[in-house]
């Protein structure tokens, strides 16, 4: 039989970004908690909680999901990735760059959750059509409604290669 | 949220020792963490059926038809090619169905056994007739989302878009329990709440959805899934049709015409099914089925527009059969 864990806080292994990393908390915690609570990787946003929104949209095992209706317990073991993870040696990852080119936000609020939808899209496929650009996105909200220039981003990004 | 403790077991028998008492299975948790946030579930333990790798992914053999594990993701289905040119219907069903993510996050079974979306039913300080209470505050209150079929106590509709393309195929799921397994057809599955049954389903304590399976005739079926939002994604659908039919010399056979979001469950009527046999489908046909679907319509204040939709789409699906 497993190991049946909880209720109180237990130990939570996973890789966050290509590191190791472990957190001691309480069963109920959502991914979202444990990223920027216990981690200090704040850059995926907080908005609804509660799977409406897509701000805290990360990677796990290559996919997109919401963090915040995500359990941290069920994360043992997963590989995850942030919107910290995917610049790399300082450099902004292409799609980030090419947020800034097109003027594709403008609270910025939705944005890691916007670039890791692409950047996941961009992985499994480097030349999508604009339709699937625009279907890869339509689980991040914005509320200023910079969809267009999202899109426009995506789409140069995938131009230029992301690798 | 209350405090429960986790299980991930690796194998079903051990998954379905650790259901006792108190204790919830979950799959992906798109719809049950949000439950358990809102104290609408309020499980001691939660079984995590994830870690089981023989119920994720699908498979074809002539002779047992298609057979689709029930932790399988959304996602797995909606992208496979091979899915897509097999049973069609369900690849369109999940199109539009939630978004990216939560296809990524969610399952065949969750899918199935996600709970209403009635906004009464989903705002925890409001003690409506599902939830134990006396009255349905939908009957009178708000009720534009709500059903215009089949409803007795509660109007709420069935909210999942895969159930009424996979009942359109006349699939089956397979249910285990520690002291077994049975097998249902899926349409069976759902239940309308009513009197002393103040549930959407009739799986019982212990007992898991392991698989869903299509019949090798049934998958000769064409199929078409339209499904009519108020928006263009993100959206529960207002109504969705699932219609299917084996089409030999112009003429349809086996004719299914399945609904969802019109009543508390996926919602079909044999007699328009039969109408529709040896017919052509041409337009007056598939309206005059379109109306035998809908003459029992009872619309509440607010959804009128889905008796209209609902013919409509009706209309279009069936046609596309032979288009
Ligand atoms: C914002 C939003 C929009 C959505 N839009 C749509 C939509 O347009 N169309 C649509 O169809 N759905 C929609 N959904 C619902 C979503 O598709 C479901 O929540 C999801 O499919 C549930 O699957 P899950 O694996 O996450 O289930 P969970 O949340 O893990 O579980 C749901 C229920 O099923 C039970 N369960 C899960 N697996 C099994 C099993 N194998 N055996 C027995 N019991 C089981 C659990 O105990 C729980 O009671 C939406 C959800 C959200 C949050
Ligand atoms: S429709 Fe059902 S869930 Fe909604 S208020 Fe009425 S009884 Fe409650
Ligand atoms: S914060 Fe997770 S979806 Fe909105
Ligand atoms: S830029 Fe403000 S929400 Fe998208």
């Amino acid at each position: 039989m497993p190991p049946v864990r909880g209720p109180n806080a237990v130990d939570i292994a996973l890789t966050v970004n290509g590191h190791a990393a472990t957190a001691h908390l309480p069963s109920q915690r959502s991914l979202l908690e444990l990223l920027r609570g216990e981690l200090g990787l704040t850059g995926t946003k907080l908005v609804c909680n509660a799977g409406n929104c897509g701000a805290c949209t990360v990677l796990v095992d290559d996919r997109p999901v919401y963090s915040c209706i995500t359990l941290a317990v069920a994360c043992e073991g997963k590989r995850v990735e942030t919107i910290e993870g995917i610049s790399k040696d300082g450099e902004l990852h292409p799609v980030q760059e090419a947020f800034i080119d097109h003027d594709a936000y403008q609270c910025g609020f939705c944005t890691p959750g916007q670039v890791m939808s692409i950047v996941a899209l961009l992985r499994s496929k480097a030349k999508p059509t604009e339709d699937e650009m625009r279907r890869a996105v339509t689980g991040n909200l914005c509320r200023c409604g910079a969809y267009v220039n999202i899109v426009k981003a995506g789409m140069s990004a995938a131009r230029r290669g992301t690798k | 949220m209350s405090l429960f403790s986790y299980a991930k077991p690796r194998a079903l028998g051990e998954a379905l020792r650790l259901l006792k008492n108190g204790t919830i299975a979950i799959a992906g948790g798109t719809d049950l963490v949000g439950l358990i946030r809102s104290g609408l579930a309020r499980p001691e333990g939660l079984v995590d059926l994830t870690g089981i790798d023989g119920l994720r992914g699908w498979t074809r053999e002539k002779g047992k038809g298609l057979r689709i594990g029930a932790l399988t993701p959304l996602a797995d289905l909606e992208t496979s090619p091979q899915l897509q040119k097999l049973a069609p219907m369900i690849a369109q069903s999940l199109r539009d169905a939630a978004t990216p993510q939560l296809r990524n996050m969610g399952t065949v079974g969750g899918n199935l056994l996600q709970r209403n979306r009635c906004w009464y039913f989903r705002d925890e300080a409001v003690p409506c007739w599902l939830k134990g209470g006396t009255r349905c505050f939908a009957a009178e209150g708000e009720n534009r989302y709500h059903a215009i079929l089949g409803a007795a106590e509660c109007v709420m509709v069935a909210p999942s878009d895969l159930a009424p393309a996979l009942i359109a195929y006349d699939a089956e799921i397979e249910i285990a329990s520690s002291i077994g397994r049975r097998t249902v057809k899926l349409g069976q599955l759902f239940v309308t709440p009513s009197g002393r049954q103040r549930k959407e389903h009739s799986i019982k304590k212990g007992e898991l959805i392991t698989s869903v399976r299509i019949s090798d005739a049934a998958l000769e079926r064409r199929g078409t899934f339209l499904k009519a939002m108020d928006r263009k994604a993100w959206s529960f659908a207002l109504v969705s049709v699932a219609a299917s039919a084996r089409i030999k010399d112009g003429k349809a056979r086996d004719v299914r015409v399945v609904l969802g979001g019109v009543a508390p469950v996926p919602w079909w009527v044999p007699a328009a099914h039969k109408l529709l046999e040896g017919s052509a489908l041409d337009d007056n046909s598939c309206l005059a089925a379109a109306d035998l679907i809908l003459a029992s319509a009872q619309p509440l204040r607010d959804n009128g527009y889905k008796v209209t939709l609902a013919r409509e789409l009706i209309r279009r699906a069936l046609r596309s059969l032979v288009a």
